[in-house]
């Protein structure tokens, strides 16, 4: 079983989108959204839920009123800033799960209680089984959250004989992104002739590099600035990766999104797709080999 | 008065609309780079050379003298960043450790103490002699953007401002969470698509549940009718302001432009903005 | 010489579990009378992170002079090269059969970790 990783560094570049379309040329493939906190493959794959479940990723810290006598000691020692006094009480929000308040209270006035970071969700889709999750509005633990997510889909994969697991990360080069990377086979990056395409897509070549992890980059919206996608080959070149692809700007992208539906099943005859077609070929036969 | 730029998709034009906003109200505002993972409004800002300043945290040192090896430490750390390796005494793996404290509080021997590691880095710097640009950059690998991001926004300010503009990370997680937690007012970014508008939901959400003050800027709006514009309308949430979709601006930016550059007019509508959300404030805190 | 394999059956036959920090158990086998007792890897099988780290303190607990892996990542080598016990790489077979192999000397020791360390 291969697992593929697609990410970007900045946003709003793509990623998403060319995910969905290559689990449509895929055929049998399993799909994990590692977008935890802001999933959105879902609104292309059509998915029908089969399983779901909460997911606790770790514990949490709670005074209980009662028994505190308003010392401070866990606001002092909070490394987190999560202890707030206001009137006297003590309370702690977005809690870090360290258990340093828990242990030191003097009055052992503070619960040490399972966390709730989350919704997991198997489902079916055109395209295969797809796992995916919803993390509770500001929660920690999305890094966990998103481990658990491509745990779920190795096991759809195993379940139904799928030999390819897609999974869509999440932006930037944090907790969530380095527990959907480490491991995986290989990361595909999709990135945009920007400013902060550019800039983002350095940060997260050298996470991948630090993980040891291979990695191709795809260009998106290549022609709005053709200059900066040179400058992209040659950065890429520069450090030994191989072939870069590139896609030209297509509002397709956004309508797709419109209809729900991957490219290449709402415009199965268009350019775009072609392109896109031609660029799933080259990655997989990168990652077969 | 802290003011967060965010948005629950990325690549909206979060940071493309607060470096405008910063850029219009320059004589008032300053700006923080929360978006650790990826800070991107110096590429824009320009400017001399940052000072840049370490981000450290403390992570324990073990004294092989006074370890027994008792294994109380390892117990208590929830992110297993330590272990017992048989006779060759305890490790300490600082890439899983969240910089708590605990172990070394919780030692009997007093075997540990506290060793600096470093996270990641503030950049300060002041473009033109008036503009205040703070970034927060987090170490590639490392775990802790929050830490970063709480030490970005508590830099000291080099030029006395009414307002700071945070630039805050994507998401709905606890970087977000961690930046929106110290702003007064949440102003968040979106485009007119499925994806944004689902994210955008999951941001109000997040932002709810923290009870902050919020509206809604929509970039690349379609007009008046859009996705974004009647979901807002519909569920009576403020429209604070709306950029047009245009190819134009979309190249000026790539070109490393600002909207000051590409939409004349734009920079009183940021200071009308940016008017209208400190007079809200004034009357919420006195009212 | 007791020698841990990670495993997910419960004797001399069950095979080598290619994933350290995740299998479900380990199985120590002294090598001198072919005996075995089991070590249930509990809480690490879900641990979001540093699982082959806690794996690797419950082998060295257990009182076993070698590992046998198909692989092993580099926080659980590093623990193991301070505490001094080899990693001896092996393919996925039976454990009947690589006890073999260890004995007749034909496992080779682990010179550095093998892949990228997971924190998930």
């Amino acid at each position: 079983m291969k697992e593929l990783v697609v990410l970007s560094g900045k946003g709003g570049t793509g990623k998403t989108s060319l995910t969905a379309a290559f689990a449509t040329l895929a055929g049998r493939v399993v799909v994990a959204d590692c977008d935890v906190d802001a999933a959105n493959l879902h609104l292309l794959l059509a998915p029908i839920l089969r399983d779901t479940g909460t997911f606790q990723g770790g514990k949490e810290a709670i005074i209980r009123t009662r028994d505190c006598t308003a010392c401070g000691l866990c606001a002092s020692l909070c490394r987190f800033g999560s202890v707030r006094e206001s009137e006297g009480k003590f309370a702690i929000s977005h809690c870090e799960g360290c258990g340093v308040c828990v242990e030191f209270c003097p009055q052992h006035a503070i619960d040490w209680v399972p966390a709730m970071t989350g919704t997991w969700m198997v489902s079916d889709c055109p395209t295969g089984r797809m796992a995916h999750a919803h993390l509770r509005p500001g929660a920690e633990n999305s890094g966990k959250l998103a481990a658990f997510v491509r745990k779920l889909a190795k096991e759809q994969a195993t379940e139904t004989g799928s030999d390819l697991v897609l999974v869509d990360g999440p932006p930037g080069i944090g907790c969530p992104v380095i527990a959907s990377l480490t491991g995986a086979d290989a990361a595909l990056i999709v990135t945009e002739p920007t400013p902060s395409g550019i800039h983002d897509m350095e940060r997260i070549l050298d996470l991948t590099r630090h993980f040891g992890v291979d990695t191709r980059v795809v260009i998106n919206k290549f022609d709005i600035n053709l200059e900066k996608t040179q400058r992209i080959r040659d950065l890429v070149s520069g450090r030994g990766l191989g072939w870069v692809g590139t896609l030209p700007y297509s509002p397709l992208f956004t309508q797709a999104q419109v209809e729900g539906k991957p490219i290449p099943l709402a415009f199965p005859d268009a350019e775009i797709t072609e392109r896109i077609r031609l660029i799933w070929k080259e990655t997989k036969t990168w990652i077969e080999r | 008065m802290k003011i967060a730029v965010a948005s629950g998709k990325g690549g909206t034009g979060k940071t493309t609309f607060s470096v405008a906003l910063v850029l219009a109200n320059r004589d008032r505002a300053r700006i923080v780079d929360c978006d650790v993972e990826e800070p991107n409004a110096h590429l824009f800002l320009g400017g001399p050379e940052p000072v840049v300043e370490t981000v450290r945290a403390s992570i324990p040192v073990v004294d092989g003298d006074l370890c027994t090896a008792c294994g109380a430490c390892v117990d208590f750390c929830q992110y297993n960043a330590l272990a017992l390796a048989g006779s060759g005494g305890l490790l300490v793996f600082p890439e899983l450790c969240h910089d708590c404290g605990g172990c070394i509080r919780i030692c009997p021997n007093n075997a540990l103490t506290e060793g600096p590691v470093s996270r990641g880095t503030i950049e300060t710097k002041i473009i033109g002699g008036d503009l205040e640009l703070v970034t927060g950059r987090l170490e590639v690998g490392s775990p802790s953007a929050p830490t970063v991001i709480r030490a970005a926004i508590a830099r000291a300010p080099l030029l006395e401002r009414e307002t700071t503009i945070l630039d805050a990370p994507p998401g709905t997680a606890c970087s977000f969470a961690a930046c929106m937690l110290a702003a007064d007012h949440c102003l968040l970014v979106t485009d007119p698509t499925p994806f944004g508008l689902h994210d955008l939901a999951l941001a109000i959400e997040a932002i709810r549940e923290m009870s902050k003050p919020f509206s809604v800027v929509i970039n690349r709006s379609l007009g008046p009718d859009d996705l974004a514009s009647v979901f807002c309308r519909d569920q009576g949430y403020a429209v604070a302001m709306r950029i047009a979709e245009s190819r134009e601006i979309a190249q000026a930016c790539s070109q490393g432009k600002t909207l000051l550059d590409a939409i004349p007019g734009i920079g009183q509508d940021l200071r009308d903005l940016l008017d209208a959300i400190l007079e809200t404030r004034a009357t919420e805190v006195s009212g | 010489m007791k020698i841990a394999f990670p495993v997910a059956g419960s004797d001399l036959s069950a095979v080598l579990d290619a994933r350290f920090g995740r299998a479900q158990r380990f199985l120590i086998v002294d090598s001198d009378n072919d005996t075995f007792e089991l070590l249930e890897n509990g809480s690490n099988v879900d641990a979001s992170q540093g699982a082959g780290i806690q794996s690797a303190q419950l082998v060295i607990a257990s009182g076993a002079k070698a590992l046998v892996s198909s692989h092993c990542g580099p926080k659980a080598f590093k623990v193991f090269q301070v505490a001094g016990i080899p990693v001896l790489q092996a393919p996925v077979a039976s454990i009947a059969q690589l006890l073999a192999k260890f004995k007749a000397g034909e496992l080779e020791a682990m010179t550095g970790p093998d892949n990228a360390g997971h924190m998930g």
